[in-house]
Protein backbone atom coordinates (compact mmCIF):
# COMPACT_ATOMS: atom_id res chain seq x y z
CA UNK A 1 0.00 0.00 0.00
CA UNK A 2 1.79 2.81 -1.40
CA UNK A 3 -0.39 5.26 0.38
CA UNK A 4 -0.59 3.72 3.63
CA UNK A 5 3.34 3.92 3.65
CA UNK A 6 3.11 7.45 2.51
CA UNK A 7 0.74 8.50 5.30
CA UNK A 8 2.81 6.86 7.85
CA UNK A 9 6.00 9.10 6.95
CA UNK A 10 4.03 11.90 6.92
CA UNK A 11 3.21 10.92 10.61
CA UNK A 12 6.46 10.10 11.79
CA UNK A 13 7.89 13.37 10.39
CA UNK A 14 4.93 15.81 11.67
CA UNK A 15 6.06 13.84 15.47
CA UNK A 16 9.54 15.03 14.73
CA UNK A 17 8.16 18.53 13.91
CA UNK A 18 6.22 18.93 17.12
CA UNK A 19 9.33 17.37 19.04
CA UNK A 20 11.44 20.00 17.48
CA UNK A 21 9.42 22.96 18.14
CA UNK A 22 8.70 22.07 21.40
CA UNK A 23 12.62 21.88 22.02
CA UNK A 24 12.88 25.18 20.35
CA UNK A 25 11.05 27.38 22.58
CA UNK A 26 12.61 25.10 25.88
CA UNK A 27 15.12 27.97 26.68
CA UNK A 28 15.08 27.91 29.99
CA UNK A 29 13.16 25.09 32.73
CA UNK A 30 10.94 26.00 35.40
CA UNK A 31 13.28 24.77 38.27
CA UNK A 32 16.02 28.02 36.95
CA UNK A 33 13.03 30.52 37.05
CA UNK A 34 12.22 29.79 40.73
CA UNK A 35 15.60 28.98 41.82
CA UNK A 36 15.89 32.54 43.71
CA UNK A 37 12.31 31.48 45.34
CA UNK A 38 12.15 29.87 48.66
CA UNK A 39 10.59 26.18 49.03
CA UNK A 40 6.74 26.43 51.10
CA UNK A 41 7.01 25.44 54.47
CA UNK A 42 5.63 22.51 56.25
CA UNK A 43 1.97 22.44 55.21
CA UNK A 44 0.08 20.80 58.53
CA UNK A 45 -4.23 20.70 57.41
CA UNK A 46 -5.83 19.12 60.07
CA UNK A 47 -9.04 17.15 59.89
CA UNK A 48 -11.87 19.55 60.37
CA UNK A 49 -14.65 17.29 59.89
CA UNK A 50 -15.20 13.73 58.79
CA UNK A 51 -18.36 13.05 56.80
CA UNK A 52 -19.55 9.53 57.37
CA UNK A 53 -22.79 7.34 56.40
CA UNK A 54 -21.52 5.58 53.27
CA UNK A 55 -21.51 2.13 53.83
CA UNK A 56 -18.79 0.78 50.93
CA UNK A 57 -16.29 2.54 48.81
CA UNK A 58 -16.23 6.26 48.25
CA UNK A 59 -15.37 6.77 44.29
CA UNK A 60 -16.05 10.46 43.44
CA UNK A 61 -16.42 13.75 45.24
CA UNK A 62 -17.45 17.19 43.96
CA UNK A 63 -17.59 20.36 45.92
CA UNK A 64 -20.56 22.53 44.80
CA UNK A 65 -19.42 26.50 43.84
CA UNK A 66 -21.03 27.60 47.13
CA UNK A 67 -17.61 25.94 48.76
CA UNK A 68 -20.30 24.63 51.48
CA UNK A 69 -22.31 21.64 50.21
CA UNK A 70 -20.42 18.96 48.32
CA UNK A 71 -21.59 15.85 46.29
CA UNK A 72 -19.97 12.11 47.27
CA UNK A 73 -20.39 8.73 45.15
CA UNK A 74 -20.24 5.16 46.81
CA UNK A 75 -20.77 1.65 45.61
CA UNK A 76 -23.16 1.37 48.08
CA UNK A 77 -25.45 2.51 45.58
CA UNK A 78 -25.82 6.09 47.15
CA UNK A 79 -25.07 10.12 46.41
CA UNK A 80 -25.18 11.74 49.51
CA UNK A 81 -24.99 15.61 49.30
CA UNK A 82 -23.68 17.01 52.35
CA UNK A 83 -23.48 20.12 53.96
CA UNK A 84 -19.80 20.05 55.19
CA UNK A 85 -19.94 22.95 57.66
CA UNK A 86 -22.75 20.75 59.82
CA UNK A 87 -21.87 17.40 58.46
CA UNK A 88 -25.32 16.98 57.75
CA UNK A 89 -26.66 14.71 55.11
CA UNK A 90 -29.07 17.21 52.95
CA UNK A 91 -30.08 14.15 50.50
CA UNK A 92 -29.18 10.81 50.29
CA UNK A 93 -29.96 9.44 46.65
CA UNK A 94 -30.76 5.98 46.15
CA UNK A 95 -28.46 4.92 42.38
CA UNK A 96 -30.81 2.34 39.99
CA UNK A 97 -26.90 1.05 39.31
CA UNK A 98 -24.67 0.60 42.70
CA UNK A 99 -21.64 0.88 40.07
CA UNK A 100 -20.92 4.19 40.09
CA UNK A 101 -17.46 5.93 39.45
CA UNK A 102 -18.15 9.39 39.69
CA UNK A 103 -20.11 12.29 40.69
CA UNK A 104 -20.53 15.92 39.36
CA UNK A 105 -22.02 19.29 41.26
CA UNK A 106 -23.84 21.21 38.49
CA UNK A 107 -22.23 25.20 38.93
CA UNK A 108 -26.12 26.83 40.08
CA UNK A 109 -26.37 23.50 42.47
CA UNK A 110 -29.13 22.64 40.80
CA UNK A 111 -28.42 19.15 40.03
CA UNK A 112 -25.85 16.62 40.49
CA UNK A 113 -24.76 13.54 37.80
CA UNK A 114 -23.43 10.28 38.24
CA UNK A 115 -22.47 6.95 36.35
CA UNK A 116 -20.12 3.96 36.17
CA UNK A 117 -20.42 0.64 34.64
CA UNK A 118 -23.69 1.23 33.57
CA UNK A 119 -22.02 3.27 30.76
CA UNK A 120 -24.58 6.25 31.63
CA UNK A 121 -24.57 9.73 33.26
CA UNK A 122 -27.57 9.73 34.84
CA UNK A 123 -28.75 13.41 35.78
CA UNK A 124 -30.47 14.47 39.70
CA UNK A 125 -32.67 17.41 39.46
CA UNK A 126 -32.15 18.91 43.65
CA UNK A 127 -34.64 21.24 43.31
CA UNK A 128 -37.67 19.42 42.26
CA UNK A 129 -41.00 21.68 43.48
CA UNK A 130 -42.35 18.70 45.22
CA UNK A 131 -38.55 17.86 47.69
CA UNK A 132 -37.89 14.68 46.40
CA UNK A 133 -34.42 14.24 44.55
CA UNK A 134 -35.41 12.14 41.09
CA UNK A 135 -33.57 11.17 38.33
CA UNK A 136 -34.26 13.91 35.19
CA UNK A 137 -32.56 12.71 32.26
CA UNK A 138 -30.24 9.33 31.77
CA UNK A 139 -27.26 9.85 29.20
CA UNK A 140 -27.00 6.76 27.10
CA UNK A 141 -25.04 6.29 24.18
CA UNK A 142 -21.20 5.22 25.46
CA UNK A 143 -19.99 1.88 25.00
CA UNK A 144 -17.40 1.70 27.81
CA UNK A 145 -17.49 2.71 31.33
CA UNK A 146 -18.57 6.39 32.78
CA UNK A 147 -15.05 7.43 34.43
CA UNK A 148 -15.64 10.96 34.66
CA UNK A 149 -18.16 13.87 34.35
CA UNK A 150 -18.65 17.65 34.93
CA UNK A 151 -21.05 20.17 33.93
CA UNK A 152 -20.81 23.42 32.01
CA UNK A 153 -24.29 24.26 33.01
CA UNK A 154 -27.56 22.99 34.05
CA UNK A 155 -28.17 22.50 30.15
CA UNK A 156 -24.72 21.55 29.01
CA UNK A 157 -22.84 17.94 30.67
CA UNK A 158 -18.86 16.71 29.15
CA UNK A 159 -18.64 13.03 30.37
CA UNK A 160 -15.20 10.95 29.54
CA UNK A 161 -15.37 7.53 29.29
CA UNK A 162 -13.73 3.87 29.16
CA UNK A 163 -14.89 3.33 25.27
CA UNK A 164 -11.94 6.16 24.72
CA UNK A 165 -14.12 8.94 24.26
CA UNK A 166 -15.45 11.93 25.47
CA UNK A 167 -19.13 13.64 24.93
CA UNK A 168 -20.78 16.87 25.20
CA UNK A 169 -24.14 16.21 25.48
CA UNK A 170 -27.60 18.42 25.66
CA UNK A 171 -29.40 17.66 28.91
CA UNK A 172 -32.67 18.74 28.07
CA UNK A 173 -32.79 16.59 24.52
CA UNK A 174 -30.13 13.75 26.26
CA UNK A 175 -28.81 14.05 22.94
CA UNK A 176 -25.10 14.30 21.90
CA UNK A 177 -23.81 17.17 20.66
CA UNK A 178 -20.42 16.79 19.97
CA UNK A 179 -17.95 13.64 20.64
CA UNK A 180 -14.56 14.15 21.05
CA UNK A 181 -12.24 11.19 19.66
CA UNK A 182 -8.60 10.60 19.52
CA UNK A 183 -7.69 8.54 22.64
CA UNK A 184 -6.19 5.61 22.52
CA UNK A 185 -6.80 4.03 25.68
CA UNK A 186 -9.63 4.17 28.10
CA UNK A 187 -10.57 7.96 28.92
CA UNK A 188 -10.33 8.38 32.66
CA UNK A 189 -10.84 11.64 34.08
CA UNK A 190 -11.60 15.22 32.56
CA UNK A 191 -11.62 19.11 34.03
CA UNK A 192 -13.08 21.90 32.29
CA UNK A 193 -10.97 25.48 31.94
CA UNK A 194 -11.69 28.30 34.44
CA UNK A 195 -13.22 29.92 31.27
CA UNK A 196 -15.47 26.95 29.88
CA UNK A 197 -14.19 27.04 26.35
CA UNK A 198 -11.88 24.43 26.84
CA UNK A 199 -11.25 21.18 28.52
CA UNK A 200 -8.82 18.26 29.06
CA UNK A 201 -8.56 14.61 29.52
CA UNK A 202 -6.48 11.92 30.71
CA UNK A 203 -6.21 8.71 29.19
CA UNK A 204 -5.02 5.17 29.65
CA UNK A 205 -2.63 5.74 26.91
CA UNK A 206 -0.84 7.82 29.35
CA UNK A 207 -1.60 11.26 27.24
CA UNK A 208 -3.15 14.59 28.24
CA UNK A 209 -5.60 16.54 25.34
CA UNK A 210 -6.95 19.39 25.54
CA UNK A 211 -10.17 19.73 23.23
CA UNK A 212 -11.49 23.14 22.01
CA UNK A 213 -15.16 22.29 23.43
CA UNK A 214 -17.39 24.22 20.51
CA UNK A 215 -15.14 23.79 17.53
CA UNK A 216 -15.55 19.60 19.27
CA UNK A 217 -11.25 19.52 18.24
CA UNK A 218 -8.33 17.92 19.77
CA UNK A 219 -5.45 21.21 20.22
CA UNK A 220 -2.82 19.58 21.95
CA UNK A 221 -1.80 16.37 23.45
CA UNK A 222 0.84 15.78 25.53
CA UNK A 223 2.97 12.93 26.38
CA UNK A 224 5.40 12.08 29.06
CA UNK A 225 3.66 9.65 31.29
CA UNK A 226 4.09 6.01 31.58
CA UNK A 227 1.18 4.62 32.35
CA UNK A 228 -2.71 5.53 32.54
CA UNK A 229 -3.19 9.21 33.90
CA UNK A 230 -6.08 8.78 36.44
CA UNK A 231 -6.66 12.18 37.21
CA UNK A 232 -6.45 15.40 36.01
CA UNK A 233 -7.17 19.02 36.93
CA UNK A 234 -6.43 23.08 35.60
CA UNK A 235 -4.20 25.10 37.23
CA UNK A 236 -6.18 27.90 38.29
CA UNK A 237 -4.63 30.12 36.05
CA UNK A 238 -6.42 27.98 33.30
CA UNK A 239 -2.52 28.47 31.25
CA UNK A 240 -1.00 24.98 32.59
CA UNK A 241 -2.99 21.19 33.49
CA UNK A 242 -1.74 18.98 36.04
CA UNK A 243 -2.14 14.90 36.06
CA UNK A 244 -1.84 12.25 38.65
CA UNK A 245 -0.78 8.63 36.84
CA UNK A 246 -0.37 5.29 38.08
CA UNK A 247 3.51 5.62 37.05
CA UNK A 248 3.34 7.55 40.78
CA UNK A 249 4.03 10.84 39.79
CA UNK A 250 2.61 13.86 38.74
CA UNK A 251 3.19 16.37 35.73
CA UNK A 252 2.59 19.69 35.06
CA UNK A 253 2.40 20.80 31.46
CA UNK A 254 2.16 24.47 30.18
CA UNK A 255 -0.60 24.96 27.52
CA UNK A 256 1.06 28.00 25.91
CA UNK A 257 4.62 26.40 25.54
CA UNK A 258 3.11 22.94 24.68
CA UNK A 259 5.20 21.13 26.95
CA UNK A 260 5.64 19.18 30.38
CA UNK A 261 7.49 21.95 33.12
CA UNK A 262 7.93 19.54 35.53
CA UNK A 263 7.24 16.60 37.49
CA UNK A 264 6.24 15.76 40.79
CA UNK A 265 7.90 12.38 42.23
CA UNK A 266 10.16 10.87 44.40
CA UNK A 267 11.83 7.38 44.93
CA UNK A 268 9.99 6.74 48.00
CA UNK A 269 6.69 7.24 46.13
CA UNK A 270 5.96 3.95 44.11
CA UNK A 271 2.48 3.57 44.25
CA UNK A 272 -0.39 5.55 41.61
CA UNK A 273 -1.95 8.86 41.52
CA UNK A 274 -5.54 8.31 42.24
CA UNK A 275 -6.49 12.29 42.17
CA UNK A 276 -5.05 15.64 41.93
CA UNK A 277 -6.61 19.16 43.26
CA UNK A 278 -4.45 22.67 43.05
CA UNK A 279 -4.88 25.01 46.08
CA UNK A 280 -6.61 28.22 45.72
CA UNK A 281 -2.67 30.49 44.23
CA UNK A 282 -1.68 26.81 42.65
CA UNK A 283 1.31 27.14 44.46
CA UNK A 284 -0.04 23.72 46.31
CA UNK A 285 -0.64 20.69 44.77
CA UNK A 286 -2.53 17.78 46.57
CA UNK A 287 -2.51 14.49 45.54
CA UNK A 288 -4.75 11.58 46.29
CA UNK A 289 -2.27 7.80 46.39
CA UNK A 290 -3.28 4.37 45.90
CA UNK A 291 -0.93 3.86 49.30
CA UNK A 292 -3.85 5.69 51.95
CA UNK A 293 -1.87 9.07 51.60
CA UNK A 294 -2.17 12.29 50.26
CA UNK A 295 0.87 13.83 49.39
CA UNK A 296 1.08 17.94 49.17
CA UNK A 297 3.76 19.52 46.79
CA UNK A 298 5.39 22.69 46.77
CA UNK A 299 4.27 23.12 42.76
CA UNK A 300 6.76 25.58 41.75
CA UNK A 301 9.93 23.81 43.59
CA UNK A 302 8.89 20.06 43.21
CA UNK A 303 8.99 19.44 46.80
CA UNK A 304 6.74 17.56 49.42
CA UNK A 305 6.27 19.99 51.84
CA UNK A 306 2.86 18.22 53.61
CA UNK A 307 1.08 14.60 53.96
CA UNK A 308 -2.62 14.15 54.56
CA UNK A 309 -2.63 10.77 56.71
CA UNK A 310 -5.80 9.54 58.11
CA UNK A 311 -7.39 7.28 56.03
CA UNK A 312 -7.32 3.57 56.21
CA UNK A 313 -7.29 2.57 52.60
CA UNK A 314 -6.61 4.59 49.75
CA UNK A 315 -7.87 8.37 48.77
CA UNK A 316 -9.63 7.80 45.58
CA UNK A 317 -11.08 11.66 45.32
CA UNK A 318 -9.64 14.76 46.36
CA UNK A 319 -11.11 18.39 45.80
CA UNK A 320 -10.41 21.78 46.75
CA UNK A 321 -13.04 24.44 47.51
CA UNK A 322 -13.91 27.11 45.16
CA UNK A 323 -12.65 29.80 47.83
CA UNK A 324 -9.75 27.72 48.69
CA UNK A 325 -10.79 27.17 52.49
CA UNK A 326 -10.82 23.61 52.55
CA UNK A 327 -9.98 20.57 50.92
CA UNK A 328 -11.99 17.18 50.82
CA UNK A 329 -10.48 13.65 50.08
CA UNK A 330 -12.67 10.63 49.52
CA UNK A 331 -11.73 7.09 50.29
CA UNK A 332 -12.10 3.25 49.95
CA UNK A 333 -12.65 3.19 53.90
CA UNK A 334 -15.97 4.85 53.04
CA UNK A 335 -15.13 8.43 54.53
CA UNK A 336 -14.48 11.92 53.87
CA UNK A 337 -12.37 14.01 55.59
CA UNK A 338 -12.10 17.90 55.05
CA UNK A 339 -8.77 19.24 55.64
CA UNK A 340 -7.65 23.31 56.30
CA UNK B 1 -14.02 -8.21 -0.03
CA UNK B 2 -13.26 -8.11 3.79
CA UNK B 3 -9.56 -7.52 3.52
CA UNK B 4 -10.32 -4.65 1.27
CA UNK B 5 -12.84 -2.85 3.09
CA UNK B 6 -10.11 -3.19 6.29
CA UNK B 7 -7.58 -1.48 4.22
CA UNK B 8 -9.58 1.02 3.22
CA UNK B 9 -10.54 1.79 6.72
CA UNK B 10 -7.10 2.00 7.86
CA UNK B 11 -6.38 4.26 5.09
CA UNK B 12 -8.68 6.56 6.64
CA UNK B 13 -8.16 6.13 9.93
CA UNK B 14 -4.30 7.04 9.08
CA UNK B 15 -5.11 9.84 6.91
CA UNK B 16 -7.18 11.53 9.93
CA UNK B 17 -3.91 10.81 12.22
CA UNK B 18 -1.62 12.70 9.70
CA UNK B 19 -4.05 15.58 9.80
CA UNK B 20 -4.74 15.66 13.85
CA UNK B 21 -1.02 15.84 13.70
CA UNK B 22 -0.54 18.95 11.41
CA UNK B 23 -3.24 20.89 13.51
CA UNK B 24 -0.90 20.02 16.63
CA UNK B 25 2.11 20.78 15.05
CA UNK B 26 0.56 24.16 14.00
CA UNK B 27 0.09 25.46 17.51
CA UNK B 28 1.41 28.71 18.02
CA UNK B 29 4.23 28.51 21.66
CA UNK B 30 5.68 30.85 23.74
CA UNK B 31 8.85 30.33 25.56
CA UNK B 32 9.35 28.21 28.33
CA UNK B 33 11.22 31.00 30.23
CA UNK B 34 8.22 33.33 29.94
CA UNK B 35 5.30 30.23 30.80
CA UNK B 36 7.48 29.59 33.70
CA UNK B 37 7.54 32.81 34.76
CA UNK B 38 3.98 33.06 33.81
CA UNK B 39 3.00 30.33 36.74
CA UNK B 40 5.53 32.17 39.27
CA UNK B 41 4.40 35.69 39.19
CA UNK B 42 0.39 34.34 39.33
CA UNK B 43 1.64 31.64 42.51
CA UNK B 44 3.63 34.08 44.01
CA UNK B 45 0.54 37.40 43.66
CA UNK B 46 -1.92 35.00 44.71
CA UNK B 47 -0.46 33.90 47.90
CA UNK B 48 -1.71 35.83 49.96
CA UNK B 49 -5.39 34.74 49.24
CA UNK B 50 -4.82 31.00 49.56
CA UNK B 51 -6.21 30.02 53.06
CA UNK B 52 -4.63 26.60 52.86
CA UNK B 53 -1.21 28.12 51.70
CA UNK B 54 -1.54 30.86 54.74
CA UNK B 55 -3.23 28.63 57.47
CA UNK B 56 -6.99 29.85 58.35
CA UNK B 57 -7.64 31.76 61.67
CA UNK B 58 -10.12 29.30 63.74
CA UNK B 59 -12.53 32.65 64.03
CA UNK B 60 -12.83 32.89 60.63
CA UNK B 61 -12.88 29.08 59.53
CA UNK B 62 -16.46 27.74 59.05
CA UNK B 63 -15.33 24.14 59.53
CA UNK B 64 -14.36 24.97 63.21
CA UNK B 65 -16.68 25.64 65.60
CA UNK B 66 -16.42 29.28 67.44
CA UNK B 67 -14.77 29.03 70.83
CA UNK B 68 -17.71 30.43 73.03
CA UNK B 69 -20.54 28.42 74.04
CA UNK B 70 -23.85 30.10 74.75
CA UNK B 71 -25.78 27.84 77.38
CA UNK B 72 -29.30 28.62 77.44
Amino acid sequence: MGEMEQLRKEAESLKDEITAARKAVNDASLQDTVSGTAVVGRVQLKTRKTLRGHLAKIYAMHWSTDSKLCVSASQDGKLIVWDSHTTNKVNAIPLKSSWVMTCAYAPSGNMVACGGLDNMCSIYNLKAKDGNVKVMRELAAHTGYLSCCRFLSDSEIITSSGDCTCVLWDIETGTQKTVFAGHLGDCMSLAVSPDFKTFISGACDSTAKLWDIREGQCRQTFGGHESDINAIAFFPNGNAVITGSDDATCKLYDLRADQELITYQDSSIMCGVTSIAPSLSGRLILAGYDDFNCNIWDSLKSERVGVLAGHDNRVSCIGVTADGMACCTGSWDSFLKIWN
Amino acid sequence: MSNNSANSNNLVIAQKAVKQLRLEASVRRIKVSQAAADLKTFCLQNAHKDPLLMGVPSSDNPFRPPKSCSLF
